[in-house]
Protein backbone atom coordinates (compact mmCIF):
# COMPACT_ATOMS: atom_id res chain seq x y z
CA UNK A 1 0.00 0.00 0.00
CA UNK A 2 2.90 2.26 0.90
CA UNK A 3 4.42 1.68 -2.53
CA UNK A 4 1.19 2.75 -4.19
CA UNK A 5 1.07 6.04 -2.28
CA UNK A 6 4.74 6.64 -2.97
CA UNK A 7 4.09 5.86 -6.60
CA UNK A 8 1.22 8.35 -6.79
CA UNK A 9 3.26 11.07 -5.06
CA UNK A 10 6.28 10.40 -7.26
CA UNK A 11 4.11 10.35 -10.39
CA UNK A 12 2.65 13.73 -9.46
CA UNK A 13 6.15 15.08 -8.76
CA UNK A 14 7.46 13.78 -12.08
CA UNK A 15 4.57 15.31 -13.98
CA UNK A 16 4.59 18.57 -12.00
CA UNK A 17 8.32 19.11 -12.45
CA UNK A 18 8.12 18.02 -16.11
CA UNK A 19 10.92 15.54 -15.53
CA UNK A 20 12.99 15.50 -18.76
CA UNK A 21 13.45 11.71 -18.74
CA UNK A 22 9.75 11.16 -18.24
CA UNK A 23 8.88 13.59 -21.02
CA UNK A 24 11.37 11.93 -23.39
CA UNK A 25 10.07 8.41 -22.65
CA UNK A 26 6.43 9.48 -22.83
CA UNK A 27 6.91 11.31 -26.13
CA UNK A 28 8.70 8.28 -27.56
CA UNK A 29 5.89 6.00 -26.36
CA UNK A 30 3.33 8.20 -28.02
CA UNK A 31 5.36 8.55 -31.23
CA UNK A 32 5.80 4.79 -31.57
CA UNK A 33 2.20 3.95 -30.69
CA UNK A 34 0.59 6.66 -32.82
CA UNK A 35 2.79 5.76 -35.79
CA UNK A 36 1.79 2.10 -35.44
CA UNK A 37 -1.83 3.13 -35.04
CA UNK A 38 -1.76 5.32 -38.16
CA UNK A 39 -0.13 2.57 -40.22
CA UNK A 40 -2.52 -0.01 -38.89
CA UNK A 41 -5.59 2.15 -39.52
CA UNK A 42 -4.49 2.73 -43.13
CA UNK A 43 -4.36 -1.05 -43.62
CA UNK A 44 -7.17 -2.23 -41.32
CA UNK A 45 -10.07 0.13 -42.04
CA UNK A 46 -10.22 -0.25 -45.83
CA UNK A 47 -9.59 -4.00 -45.42
CA UNK A 48 -12.51 -4.25 -42.99
CA UNK A 49 -14.74 -2.35 -45.42
CA UNK A 50 -13.74 -4.58 -48.35
CA UNK A 51 -14.47 -7.66 -46.25
CA UNK A 52 -17.90 -6.25 -45.40
CA UNK A 53 -18.88 -5.21 -48.91
CA UNK A 54 -17.24 -7.62 -51.35
CA UNK A 55 -17.87 -11.32 -51.71
CA UNK A 56 -14.85 -13.31 -52.85
CA UNK A 57 -13.19 -16.66 -52.36
CA UNK A 58 -11.52 -17.20 -48.96
CA UNK A 59 -13.32 -14.14 -47.51
CA UNK A 60 -14.67 -16.13 -44.58
CA UNK A 61 -11.27 -17.73 -44.03
CA UNK A 62 -9.62 -14.31 -43.90
CA UNK A 63 -12.22 -13.09 -41.37
CA UNK A 64 -11.71 -16.19 -39.21
CA UNK A 65 -7.95 -15.78 -39.45
CA UNK A 66 -8.10 -12.12 -38.44
CA UNK A 67 -10.31 -13.00 -35.48
CA UNK A 68 -7.82 -15.67 -34.44
CA UNK A 69 -4.91 -13.25 -34.82
CA UNK A 70 -6.53 -10.82 -32.37
CA UNK A 71 -5.01 -12.94 -29.64
CA UNK A 72 -1.57 -13.01 -31.24
CA UNK A 73 1.09 -13.36 -28.50
CA UNK A 74 3.18 -10.16 -28.66
CA UNK A 75 6.42 -11.91 -27.71
CA UNK A 76 6.05 -14.25 -30.67
CA UNK A 77 5.44 -11.26 -32.96
CA UNK A 78 8.53 -9.64 -31.47
CA UNK A 79 10.54 -12.79 -32.13
CA UNK A 80 9.36 -13.01 -35.75
CA UNK A 81 10.12 -9.35 -36.41
CA UNK A 82 13.47 -9.82 -34.69
CA UNK A 83 14.35 -12.73 -37.01
CA UNK A 84 13.23 -10.76 -40.08
CA UNK A 85 15.22 -7.67 -39.11
CA UNK A 86 18.32 -9.34 -37.65
CA UNK A 87 21.56 -9.12 -39.64
CA UNK A 88 21.10 -12.65 -41.00
CA UNK A 89 17.39 -12.05 -41.74
CA UNK A 90 15.87 -11.01 -45.10
CA UNK A 91 15.56 -7.36 -44.02
CA UNK A 92 18.83 -7.22 -42.06
CA UNK A 93 20.32 -4.89 -44.63
CA UNK A 94 17.88 -2.19 -43.55
CA UNK A 95 19.58 -2.10 -40.13
CA UNK A 96 16.30 -1.53 -38.30
CA UNK A 97 16.74 -3.79 -35.31
CA UNK A 98 16.82 -1.93 -31.97
CA UNK A 99 15.24 1.15 -33.48
CA UNK A 100 11.84 2.73 -32.91
CA UNK A 101 10.94 1.75 -36.51
CA UNK A 102 11.24 -1.91 -35.57
CA UNK A 103 8.98 -1.23 -32.58
CA UNK A 104 6.43 0.43 -34.86
CA UNK A 105 6.51 -2.58 -37.21
CA UNK A 106 5.93 -5.03 -34.35
CA UNK A 107 3.08 -2.98 -32.89
CA UNK A 108 1.47 -2.59 -36.31
CA UNK A 109 1.46 -6.36 -36.76
CA UNK A 110 -0.08 -6.84 -33.32
CA UNK A 111 -2.91 -4.30 -33.60
CA UNK A 112 -3.89 -4.60 -37.27
CA UNK A 113 -5.95 -7.81 -36.83
CA UNK A 114 -7.60 -6.34 -33.74
CA UNK A 115 -8.65 -3.09 -35.47
CA UNK A 116 -9.72 -4.96 -38.62
CA UNK A 117 -11.92 -7.40 -36.71
CA UNK A 118 -13.64 -4.78 -34.56
CA UNK A 119 -14.08 -2.45 -37.55
CA UNK A 120 -15.40 -5.28 -39.71
CA UNK A 121 -18.06 -6.08 -37.11
CA UNK A 122 -19.40 -2.51 -37.20
CA UNK A 123 -19.14 -2.18 -40.95
CA UNK A 124 -20.90 -5.50 -41.54
CA UNK A 125 -23.88 -4.34 -39.49
CA UNK A 126 -23.98 -1.01 -41.29
CA UNK A 127 -23.68 -2.73 -44.66
CA UNK A 128 -26.69 -4.95 -43.92
CA UNK A 129 -28.63 -1.74 -43.19
CA UNK A 130 -27.40 0.10 -46.31
CA UNK A 131 -27.15 -2.84 -48.72
CA UNK A 132 -30.38 -2.42 -50.68
CA UNK A 133 -30.19 1.37 -50.73
CA UNK A 134 -26.64 1.56 -52.05
CA UNK A 135 -27.25 -1.18 -54.61
CA UNK A 136 -30.43 0.59 -55.75
CA UNK A 137 -28.46 3.81 -56.23
CA UNK A 138 -26.10 2.00 -58.57
CA UNK A 139 -23.07 2.90 -56.48
CA UNK A 140 -19.62 1.57 -57.31
CA UNK A 141 -17.66 -0.58 -54.84
CA UNK A 142 -15.42 2.34 -53.95
CA UNK A 143 -18.42 4.62 -53.34
CA UNK A 144 -19.96 1.98 -51.05
CA UNK A 145 -16.71 1.60 -49.13
CA UNK A 146 -16.29 5.37 -48.77
CA UNK A 147 -19.90 5.74 -47.58
CA UNK A 148 -19.53 2.96 -45.02
CA UNK A 149 -16.21 4.26 -43.71
CA UNK A 150 -17.60 7.77 -43.32
CA UNK A 151 -20.92 6.81 -41.75
CA UNK A 152 -19.30 4.35 -39.34
CA UNK A 153 -16.50 6.74 -38.42
CA UNK A 154 -17.36 6.85 -34.73
CA UNK A 155 -17.42 3.07 -34.44
CA UNK A 156 -14.14 2.97 -36.36
CA UNK A 157 -12.68 5.48 -33.95
CA UNK A 158 -13.57 3.13 -31.11
CA UNK A 159 -11.88 0.27 -32.98
CA UNK A 160 -8.79 2.43 -33.42
CA UNK A 161 -8.79 3.38 -29.75
CA UNK A 162 -8.89 -0.32 -28.84
CA UNK A 163 -5.80 -0.72 -31.05
CA UNK A 164 -4.18 2.26 -29.34
CA UNK A 165 -4.88 0.75 -25.93
CA UNK A 166 -3.30 -2.53 -26.93
CA UNK A 167 -0.26 -0.84 -28.50
CA UNK A 168 0.55 1.65 -25.76
CA UNK A 169 0.38 -1.06 -23.12
CA UNK A 170 2.46 -3.53 -25.13
CA UNK A 171 5.83 -4.59 -23.72
CA UNK A 172 6.86 -8.06 -24.95
CA UNK A 173 7.40 -7.43 -28.65
CA UNK A 174 8.93 -3.98 -28.34
CA UNK A 175 11.32 -5.20 -25.67
CA UNK A 176 12.55 -7.90 -28.06
CA UNK A 177 12.88 -5.71 -31.18
CA UNK A 178 13.66 -2.39 -29.44
CA UNK A 179 16.01 -3.64 -26.77
CA UNK A 180 14.93 -1.03 -24.17
CA UNK A 181 17.96 1.15 -24.91
CA UNK A 182 18.17 4.32 -22.83
CA UNK A 183 17.65 7.51 -24.84
CA UNK A 184 16.93 5.44 -27.94
CA UNK A 185 14.20 2.85 -27.67
CA UNK A 186 13.06 3.02 -24.06
CA UNK A 187 9.34 3.63 -23.74
CA UNK A 188 6.98 3.75 -20.76
CA UNK A 189 6.17 0.03 -20.64
CA UNK A 190 9.76 -1.15 -21.04
CA UNK A 191 10.89 1.43 -18.47
CA UNK A 192 8.29 0.09 -16.03
CA UNK A 193 9.56 -3.46 -16.59
CA UNK A 194 13.13 -2.30 -16.01
CA UNK A 195 12.35 -0.35 -12.80
CA UNK A 196 10.34 -3.29 -11.46
CA UNK A 197 13.22 -5.67 -12.09
CA UNK A 198 15.52 -3.20 -10.29
CA UNK A 199 13.11 -3.18 -7.33
CA UNK A 200 12.23 0.51 -7.68
CA UNK A 201 8.49 -0.04 -7.37
CA UNK A 202 7.67 3.57 -6.64
CA UNK A 203 9.23 4.80 -9.88
CA UNK A 204 7.70 1.88 -11.78
CA UNK A 205 4.30 2.80 -10.37
CA UNK A 206 4.84 6.45 -11.17
CA UNK A 207 5.58 5.56 -14.78
CA UNK A 208 2.53 3.28 -14.73
CA UNK A 209 0.29 6.11 -13.57
CA UNK A 210 1.66 8.36 -16.30
CA UNK A 211 0.94 5.61 -18.83
CA UNK A 212 -2.65 5.31 -17.62
CA UNK A 213 -2.99 9.09 -17.64
CA UNK A 214 -1.84 9.32 -21.28
CA UNK A 215 -4.23 6.55 -22.35
CA UNK A 216 -7.21 8.06 -20.52
CA UNK A 217 -6.55 11.64 -21.66
CA UNK A 218 -6.14 10.57 -25.28
CA UNK A 219 -9.34 8.48 -25.17
CA UNK A 220 -11.37 11.22 -23.53
CA UNK A 221 -9.94 13.85 -25.86
CA UNK A 222 -10.81 11.80 -28.92
CA UNK A 223 -14.35 11.17 -27.70
CA UNK A 224 -14.79 14.85 -26.91
CA UNK A 225 -13.49 15.95 -30.29
CA UNK A 226 -15.62 13.46 -32.20
CA UNK A 227 -18.69 14.33 -30.10
CA UNK A 228 -19.43 10.65 -29.49
CA UNK A 229 -22.58 10.06 -27.43
CA UNK A 230 -23.81 13.62 -27.95
CA UNK A 231 -27.46 14.08 -28.91
CA UNK A 232 -28.36 13.34 -32.48
CA UNK A 233 -25.05 11.70 -33.30
CA UNK A 234 -24.18 8.10 -33.97
CA UNK B 1 -34.93 3.91 -72.05
CA UNK B 2 -38.51 2.64 -72.45
CA UNK B 3 -40.26 0.29 -72.90
CA UNK B 4 -39.22 -1.94 -70.01
CA UNK B 5 -39.85 -5.51 -71.10
CA UNK B 6 -39.71 -8.53 -68.83
CA UNK B 7 -39.96 -11.97 -70.43
CA UNK B 8 -40.48 -15.21 -68.53
CA UNK B 9 -39.09 -13.64 -65.41
CA UNK B 10 -38.46 -16.23 -62.69
CA UNK B 11 -37.04 -15.68 -59.21
CA UNK B 12 -36.06 -18.54 -56.94
CA UNK B 13 -34.94 -18.60 -53.34
CA UNK B 14 -33.07 -21.65 -52.06
CA UNK B 15 -34.35 -23.70 -54.99
CA UNK B 16 -37.97 -22.69 -54.45
CA UNK B 17 -39.76 -20.58 -57.04
CA UNK B 18 -41.15 -17.45 -55.42
CA UNK B 19 -42.01 -15.47 -58.53
CA UNK B 20 -42.88 -16.16 -62.14
CA UNK B 21 -42.84 -16.86 -64.90
CA UNK B 22 -43.87 -13.27 -65.50
CA UNK B 23 -44.02 -11.20 -68.66
CA UNK B 24 -44.77 -7.48 -68.71
CA UNK B 25 -44.29 -4.37 -70.74
CA UNK B 26 -44.02 -0.90 -69.20
CA UNK B 27 -44.23 2.20 -71.37
CA UNK B 28 -42.95 5.69 -70.70
CA UNK B 29 -45.24 7.84 -68.54
CA UNK B 30 -47.09 4.88 -67.06
CA UNK B 31 -48.13 4.67 -63.42
CA UNK B 32 -48.35 0.93 -62.87
CA UNK B 33 -49.62 -0.20 -59.50
CA UNK B 34 -49.04 -3.75 -58.30
CA UNK B 35 -51.80 -5.15 -56.13
CA UNK B 36 -51.96 -8.49 -54.40
CA UNK B 37 -52.15 -10.19 -51.02
CA UNK B 38 -49.18 -10.52 -48.65
CA UNK B 39 -46.52 -12.85 -49.99
CA UNK B 40 -47.77 -12.61 -53.55
CA UNK B 41 -44.36 -11.40 -54.78
CA UNK B 42 -44.93 -7.64 -55.17
CA UNK B 43 -41.66 -6.63 -53.52
CA UNK B 44 -39.74 -9.40 -55.29
CA UNK B 45 -41.08 -8.27 -58.66
CA UNK B 46 -40.12 -4.64 -58.04
CA UNK B 47 -36.66 -5.53 -56.73
CA UNK B 48 -35.94 -7.94 -59.56
CA UNK B 49 -36.99 -5.39 -62.20
CA UNK B 50 -34.72 -2.83 -60.56
CA UNK B 51 -31.85 -5.31 -60.29
CA UNK B 52 -31.56 -5.65 -56.51
CA UNK B 53 -32.66 -9.30 -56.67
CA UNK B 54 -31.07 -11.60 -59.22
CA UNK B 55 -33.43 -13.42 -61.54
CA UNK B 56 -33.10 -17.16 -62.11
CA UNK B 57 -34.55 -17.29 -65.64
CA UNK B 58 -35.92 -14.90 -68.21
CA UNK B 59 -34.82 -11.46 -69.31
CA UNK B 60 -35.34 -7.85 -68.38
CA UNK B 61 -34.57 -5.36 -71.09
CA UNK B 62 -34.61 -1.61 -71.49
CA UNK B 63 -34.12 0.15 -74.82
CA UNK B 64 -30.70 1.35 -73.64
CA UNK B 65 -27.64 -0.36 -72.12
CA UNK B 66 -28.05 -1.63 -68.54
CA UNK B 67 -25.51 0.79 -67.06
CA UNK B 68 -27.37 3.70 -68.61
CA UNK B 69 -30.78 2.48 -67.45
CA UNK B 70 -29.51 1.86 -63.90
CA UNK B 71 -28.36 5.45 -63.65
CA UNK B 72 -31.84 6.69 -64.56
CA UNK B 73 -33.90 4.70 -62.07
CA UNK B 74 -34.50 4.96 -58.35
CA UNK B 75 -36.13 2.79 -55.69
CA UNK B 76 -38.05 3.80 -52.56
CA UNK B 77 -38.34 1.07 -49.94
CA UNK B 78 -41.26 0.25 -47.69
CA UNK B 79 -39.13 0.95 -44.61
CA UNK B 80 -37.15 4.08 -45.46
CA UNK B 81 -33.41 3.51 -45.22
CA UNK B 82 -31.71 6.57 -43.79
CA UNK B 83 -27.98 7.10 -43.98
CA UNK B 84 -26.47 8.02 -40.62
CA UNK B 85 -26.22 11.60 -41.74
CA UNK B 86 -28.21 14.81 -41.56
CA UNK B 87 -31.40 15.43 -43.53
CA UNK B 88 -29.41 17.61 -45.95
CA UNK B 89 -26.72 14.98 -46.48
CA UNK B 90 -29.30 12.25 -47.02
CA UNK B 91 -31.20 14.35 -49.50
CA UNK B 92 -28.14 15.30 -51.51
CA UNK B 93 -26.36 11.94 -51.33
CA UNK B 94 -27.29 10.84 -54.90
CA UNK B 95 -26.12 14.22 -56.21
CA UNK B 96 -22.74 13.87 -54.53
CA UNK B 97 -22.36 10.44 -56.13
CA UNK B 98 -22.59 11.97 -59.58
CA UNK B 99 -20.36 14.90 -58.57
CA UNK B 100 -22.97 17.63 -59.02
CA UNK B 101 -21.54 21.15 -58.45
CA UNK B 102 -21.98 22.42 -54.88
CA UNK B 103 -24.09 25.43 -55.87
CA UNK B 104 -26.51 23.19 -57.75
CA UNK B 105 -26.65 20.77 -54.79
CA UNK B 106 -27.56 23.61 -52.43
CA UNK B 107 -30.19 24.97 -54.81
CA UNK B 108 -31.87 21.58 -55.25
CA UNK B 109 -31.67 20.81 -51.53
CA UNK B 110 -33.35 24.15 -50.73
CA UNK B 111 -36.08 23.46 -53.25
CA UNK B 112 -36.76 19.90 -52.04
CA UNK B 113 -36.71 20.51 -48.27
CA UNK B 114 -39.36 23.16 -48.86
CA UNK B 115 -41.43 20.77 -50.96
CA UNK B 116 -41.38 18.08 -48.29
CA UNK B 117 -41.72 20.58 -45.41
CA UNK B 118 -38.47 19.61 -43.68
CA UNK B 119 -36.72 22.98 -43.93
CA UNK B 120 -36.71 23.46 -40.15
CA UNK B 121 -34.92 20.17 -39.54
CA UNK B 122 -32.48 20.20 -42.46
CA UNK B 123 -29.39 19.89 -40.27
CA UNK B 124 -30.56 17.31 -37.74
CA UNK B 125 -29.84 13.59 -37.98
CA UNK B 126 -32.25 11.94 -40.42
CA UNK B 127 -32.66 8.97 -38.09
CA UNK B 128 -34.44 11.28 -35.63
CA UNK B 129 -37.28 12.04 -38.03
CA UNK B 130 -40.70 10.42 -37.72
CA UNK B 131 -41.51 7.53 -40.06
CA UNK B 132 -43.63 9.73 -42.30
CA UNK B 133 -40.89 12.36 -42.51
CA UNK B 134 -38.32 9.69 -43.28
CA UNK B 135 -40.47 8.35 -46.10
CA UNK B 136 -40.92 11.84 -47.56
CA UNK B 137 -37.17 12.34 -47.34
CA UNK B 138 -36.52 8.97 -48.99
CA UNK B 139 -38.88 9.92 -51.83
CA UNK B 140 -37.31 13.35 -52.23
CA UNK B 141 -33.84 11.72 -52.24
CA UNK B 142 -35.00 9.48 -55.07
CA UNK B 143 -36.62 12.31 -57.03
CA UNK B 144 -33.87 14.92 -56.62
CA UNK B 145 -31.93 13.35 -59.51
CA UNK B 146 -35.02 13.46 -61.77
CA UNK B 147 -35.08 9.72 -62.50
CA UNK B 148 -36.88 8.46 -65.59
CA UNK B 149 -38.11 5.40 -63.70
CA UNK B 150 -39.21 5.21 -60.09
CA UNK B 151 -39.96 1.99 -58.23
CA UNK B 152 -41.80 2.25 -54.90
CA UNK B 153 -42.52 -0.60 -52.52
CA UNK B 154 -45.62 0.26 -50.49
CA UNK B 155 -44.39 3.81 -49.89
CA UNK B 156 -47.29 4.83 -47.67
CA UNK B 157 -47.72 1.66 -45.62
CA UNK B 158 -48.67 2.53 -42.01
CA UNK B 159 -48.57 6.28 -42.65
CA UNK B 160 -51.38 8.65 -41.67
CA UNK B 161 -53.78 10.15 -44.21
CA UNK B 162 -52.10 13.55 -44.35
CA UNK B 163 -48.64 12.16 -45.06
CA UNK B 164 -50.08 9.67 -47.55
CA UNK B 165 -51.72 12.54 -49.41
CA UNK B 166 -48.47 14.56 -49.42
CA UNK B 167 -46.60 11.57 -50.87
CA UNK B 168 -49.27 10.94 -53.48
CA UNK B 169 -49.08 14.61 -54.53
CA UNK B 170 -45.31 14.29 -54.96
CA UNK B 171 -45.80 11.16 -57.04
CA UNK B 172 -48.46 12.74 -59.25
CA UNK B 173 -46.22 15.73 -59.71
CA UNK B 174 -43.22 13.66 -60.75
CA UNK B 175 -45.40 11.60 -63.11
CA UNK B 176 -46.57 14.83 -64.74
CA UNK B 177 -42.91 15.75 -65.18
CA UNK B 178 -42.27 12.57 -67.13
CA UNK B 179 -41.17 10.01 -64.53
CA UNK B 180 -42.55 6.53 -65.08
CA UNK B 181 -43.74 4.92 -61.86
CA UNK B 182 -44.18 1.33 -60.77
CA UNK B 183 -45.33 0.84 -57.21
CA UNK B 184 -46.90 -1.74 -54.97
CA UNK B 185 -49.62 -0.98 -52.46
CA UNK B 186 -52.24 -2.62 -50.27
CA UNK B 187 -54.35 0.50 -50.37
CA UNK B 188 -57.07 0.06 -53.02
CA UNK B 189 -58.09 3.70 -52.65
CA UNK B 190 -54.54 4.74 -53.44
CA UNK B 191 -54.46 2.47 -56.48
CA UNK B 192 -57.69 4.09 -57.70
CA UNK B 193 -56.28 7.58 -57.14
CA UNK B 194 -52.91 7.01 -58.80
CA UNK B 195 -52.85 4.06 -61.19
CA UNK B 196 -53.06 4.11 -64.94
CA UNK B 197 -52.54 0.35 -65.08
CA UNK B 198 -52.95 -2.35 -62.47
CA UNK B 199 -50.92 -5.53 -62.19
CA UNK B 200 -52.56 -8.13 -59.96
CA UNK B 201 -50.18 -10.65 -58.43
CA UNK B 202 -51.09 -13.79 -56.52
CA UNK B 203 -48.78 -16.57 -55.33
CA UNK B 204 -45.94 -15.26 -57.49
CA UNK B 205 -48.01 -15.23 -60.69
CA UNK B 206 -49.24 -12.21 -62.60
CA UNK B 207 -52.97 -12.95 -62.81
CA UNK B 208 -53.99 -9.80 -64.65
CA UNK B 209 -52.67 -6.63 -66.23
CA UNK B 210 -55.41 -4.14 -66.98
CA UNK B 211 -56.02 -0.40 -67.23
CA UNK B 212 -57.04 0.79 -63.76
CA UNK B 213 -60.61 1.73 -64.62
CA UNK B 214 -61.25 -1.62 -66.30
CA UNK B 215 -59.59 -3.52 -63.46
CA UNK B 216 -61.89 -2.04 -60.85
CA UNK B 217 -64.98 -2.45 -63.09
CA UNK B 218 -64.32 -5.87 -64.59
CA UNK B 219 -61.34 -7.61 -63.03
CA UNK B 220 -59.97 -10.46 -65.11
CA UNK B 221 -59.47 -12.95 -62.31
CA UNK B 222 -61.66 -14.23 -59.49
CA UNK B 223 -58.92 -13.53 -56.98
CA UNK B 224 -58.72 -9.91 -58.15
CA UNK B 225 -62.51 -9.58 -57.67
CA UNK B 226 -62.20 -10.96 -54.16
CA UNK B 227 -59.27 -8.63 -53.42
CA UNK B 228 -61.20 -5.56 -54.59
CA UNK B 229 -64.21 -6.65 -52.55
CA UNK B 230 -62.01 -6.95 -49.48
CA UNK B 231 -62.44 -10.72 -49.23
CA UNK B 232 -59.64 -13.10 -48.27
CA UNK B 233 -57.66 -14.25 -51.30
CA UNK B 234 -56.36 -17.81 -50.90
Amino acid sequence: MNDIWEGIVQALQLVYTLNPDLIEISVRSLKVTLSALALSAIIALPLAAVLAVKRFKFRRTIIALLNALMGLPPVVVGLLVYILLSRSGPFGVLDLLYTTTAMVIAQTIIITPLITSIAHQSLRELWSEYHDLLISMNTSHSQRIKTLLWDARRALLTASLAGFGRAIGEVGAIMVVGGNIDNATRVLTTAIALETSKGDFALALALGFVLILIAVVLNLGTHWLSKTESEGRW
Amino acid sequence: MFPLIAENLVVEFKGQRILGPIGLNLSKGDIAVILGPNGSGKTTLLKSLHGIIKIKHGAISWSCPKSESMAKQMFVFQSPVMLRRSVFENLTYPLTLCKTPKAEINRLADEWVSRISLKEVIHIAATRLSRGEKQKLALARALITKPEMLFLDEPTASLDGKTTLEIEKLLQNCAENGTTIMMSTHDIGQAKRLAKNILFLNKGKLESTQPAQTFFREPMSNNASKFIAGDIVE
